[in-house]
């Protein structure tokens, strides 16, 4: 026991007392202030002001303390993009993508050859396409005149993205996304040993009952990990703006959205960063909340 | 009682891990299935399970036929090598866990839980989580699992090849007397001879998919029905020489035998057990006897191996402690009558 804890101090003591392992922490420390903290800081900043795109405030902008704020918490058309980025977020990511993931990720687990790789291959596709290939195909798909979706399902002059434009850039966000979920509990499914399943399944436990004795007490933290990632991508997803740019009537106005709307197209950048820093704070919020059921997973005790 | 009838089971890729096999295993029965890595023991039990679907043939378990029915309604429970207790619950739920799934009462499933597990000697540890046991607990935790929903039968693969060789013996004799008590049909797969040999009822030998031989264990540890059984069979290989039986005699590595009557000439593989000979320094009367030089000595203990070389051939004997000649000293084996065993074709003719 002494032994154990003399070496323990020994692999410590570097760390503690080493003044020039600074020198090596230093360019990192840099490159995170320059490309990090500065922007962050700044936006703050610009958050405080009435700062321009152009015009007068543009060349002299005032500092207009929480005013920027308070208008946006006030401000009817926030709130609805708020609230459109809630649904987007829990509908895409949380129910669309992870769940969507994790059952092609179940039903491939154990499949072999062609079926496995080809639905793979389509779902990969999908990830790695650049972002306009793939709004482009969305809009020829949707498009109310001769798009596709239209041709197969007999109703021709629908128009999808203007009377369905949240479940229009929610499916289309579960298309795109789900490969990740999919490859990630592809990944963690192989952890969890067959013969814990079997005996599952051996004891007449059901599907369902299976993945709640059996799989999810496994992948728990890869579930928690994925489901941050995908909402934290997802909330500051930009490329649904390429299929509706936020309308019509801003009914598909999620905050990325809407923050490009007011600060470049609107100019105002002063309440663009205001509202920039309030999607920055439930970011961490967010973050926050998954770290911690992260770590304190394990302790909890099932019924 | 399990059957079964014609069970082949071929995995994609064309191995025949199951060809064509037929067995009944009664009631009660500590059965053990026997046989060298890569036979198809594990394929074979995981097919009685239900995990695997067999490709051709029936299962029958208690009469009933089973071939099509899904693992958690064939009322059989298995003990992986891994024991596959689940890592999040308790002693108490993981015990409890096929009794949780049947739906039976909170109280009365944990009341079922702790009697099991008293019977194992495991009262002391409830409230732990497997990854807080040892291997033999862990061991024991997942017996008291397979017991506590008290099934047709127990399907066990390999459940003891994960503890230490001590702990091995003790829970080979708990395992045995627990069998007994509940009288629940066992099959038992192992790849370890001895422990097949000390806890089964009766034995199947398998390769390549198919039984070789099928017997209580003295029967295949006395006469092996093939080569394959007597060489796997027994803590020390059986010697097994090539000889010539013509003119009544049989003639083995420079020693002279009477032909047993009903051996046909030509010939043959001479098969002796290590532990079915006597070993001398001084020349024997008889003509019965290998004459060698002692080549090596080994310590089992409470005996000794030593290895002659007799003729080109190398032969073992197990001789008591104290009795063992140095190595180089000239020695004579003298088989015990009726022990060795005649081999052609790689199957049994007769014995010497
Ligand atoms: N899922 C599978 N797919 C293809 N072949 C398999 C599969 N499982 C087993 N096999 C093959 O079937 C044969 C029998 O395997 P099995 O696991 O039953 O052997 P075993 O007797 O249990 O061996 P061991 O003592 O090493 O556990 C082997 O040749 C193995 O390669
Ligand atoms: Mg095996």
């Amino acid at each position: 026991m002494a032994r154990l804890r003399h070496d323990r101090a020994d692999m410590s003591a570097p760390m503690v007392s080493g003044k020039h392992s600074l020198t090596f922490v230093v360019p990192a420390l840099v490159l995170i202030g320059v490309f990090l903290v500065f922007p962050a800081l700044w936006t703050v900043y610009l958050g405080l002001t009435d700062y321009r795109l152009t015009g007068l405030a543009a060349a002299d902008p005032r500092v207009v303390g929480a005013a920027n704020y308070a208008e946006a918490l006030g401000d009817e058309r926030f709130r609805t993009s708020l609230w459109l980025t809630v649904q987007f977020v829990l509908g895409s990511a949380v129910l669309g993508q992870a769940v969507l993931g994790f059952a092609i990720a179940w039903a491939l687990r154990d499949r072999r050859g062609p079926l496995k790789s080809v639905t793979e291959g389509l779902v990969l596709l999908a990830w790695i396409l650049p972002s306009s290939v793939v709004a482009f195909l969305w809009i020829a798909l949707l498009d109310r005149d001769g798009g596709t979706l239209n041709a197969i399902l007999h109703t021709p002059g629908f128009a999808w993205l203007l009377d369905h434009p949240m479940a229009s850039i929610i499916v289309f966000n579960v298309w795109r996304g789900t490969a990740f979920s999919m490859m990630l509990y592809g990944a963690a499914l192989e952890n969890v040993p067959p013969s814990h399943l079997e005996t599952a399944r051996l004891a007449g436990a059901s599907t369902l009952q299976q993945l709640r004795d059996v799989v999810l007490p496994h992948i728990k933290g890869h579930v928690l990990t994925n489901l941050l990632l995908i909402t934290l991508w997802t909330f500051n997803d930009f490329t649904a703006f390429q299929l509706t740019a936020g309308g019509p009537d801003g009914r598909s106005e999620i905050l990325p959205v809407y923050i490009y709307n007011v600060a470049m197209s609107g100019g105002r950048l002063g309440f663009g960063a205001a509202v920039s820093f309030l999607v920055l704070v439930v970011n961490l919020v967010l973050a926050f909340a998954y770290l911690r059921l992260l770590r304190s997973r394990g302790e909890v005790r099932p019924s | 009682m399990i059957a079964l009838r014609g069970l082949t089971k071929e995995f994609p890729g064309g191995v025949r891990a199951v060809d064509s096999l037929d067995l009944e295993i009664g009631d009660g029965e500590f059965f053990a299935l026997l046989g060298p890595s890569g036979c198809g023991k594990t394929t074979l039990l995981r097919t009685i399970a239900g995990l695997e679907t067999p490709t051709s043939g029936r299962i029958e378990i208690g009469g009933v036929d089973v071939t099509g029915t899904p693992p958690g309604r064939r009322d059989v429970a298995m003990v992986f090598q891994d024991y596959a207790l689940f890592p999040h619950m308790d002693v108490t739920a993981n015990i409890a866990y096929p009794l949780r799934i049947r739906k039976v009462p909170r109280a009365e499933r944990e009341a079922k839980a702790a009697e099991t597990a008293s019977r194992l000697s495991l009262s002391e540890l409830l409230d732990r989580r497997p990854g807080q046991l040892s291997g033999g607990q862990q061991q024991r935790v997942a017996l008291a699992r397979a017991v506590a929903c008290r099934p047709k039968a127990f399907l066990f693969d390999e459940p003891l090849s994960n503890l230490d060789a001590r702990l091995r013996l003790e829970a080979r004799t708990f395992l045995k007397r627990l069998q007994r008590e509940l009288a629940v049909t066992t099959v038992f797969v192992t790849h370890d001879q001895s422990e097949a040999l000390a806890l089964a009822d009766r034995i199947a030998v398998m390769s390549a998919g198919r039984i070789t031989q099928l017997g209580t264990p003295s029967e295949v540890f006395r006469r092996p029905a093939t080569t394959f059984v007597a060489s796997f069979i027994g803590s020390t290989p059986m010697n097994l020489l090539p000889g010539v039986a013509g003119d009544g005699a049989l003639r083995v590595a420079g020693a002279e035998f009477p032909l047993p009557d009903g051996t046909p000439e030509g010939e043959v593989l001479y098969g002796l057990r290590p532990e079915y000979a006597d070993l001398t320094t001084r020349e024997p009367g008889e003509k019965g006897a290998f004459s060698g030089k002692v080549a090596v000595v080994e310590n089992l203990g409470t005996a000794h191996l030593v290895t002659l070389e007799c003729a080109d051939h190398l032969l073992q004997v197990v001789v008591p402690e104290g009795a063992e000649p140095p190595p180089g000293t000239a020695a004579w084996v003298v088989p015990r009558p009726g022990r060795a065993l005649l081999y052609r074709d790689d199957t049994l003719v007769g014995g010497a």
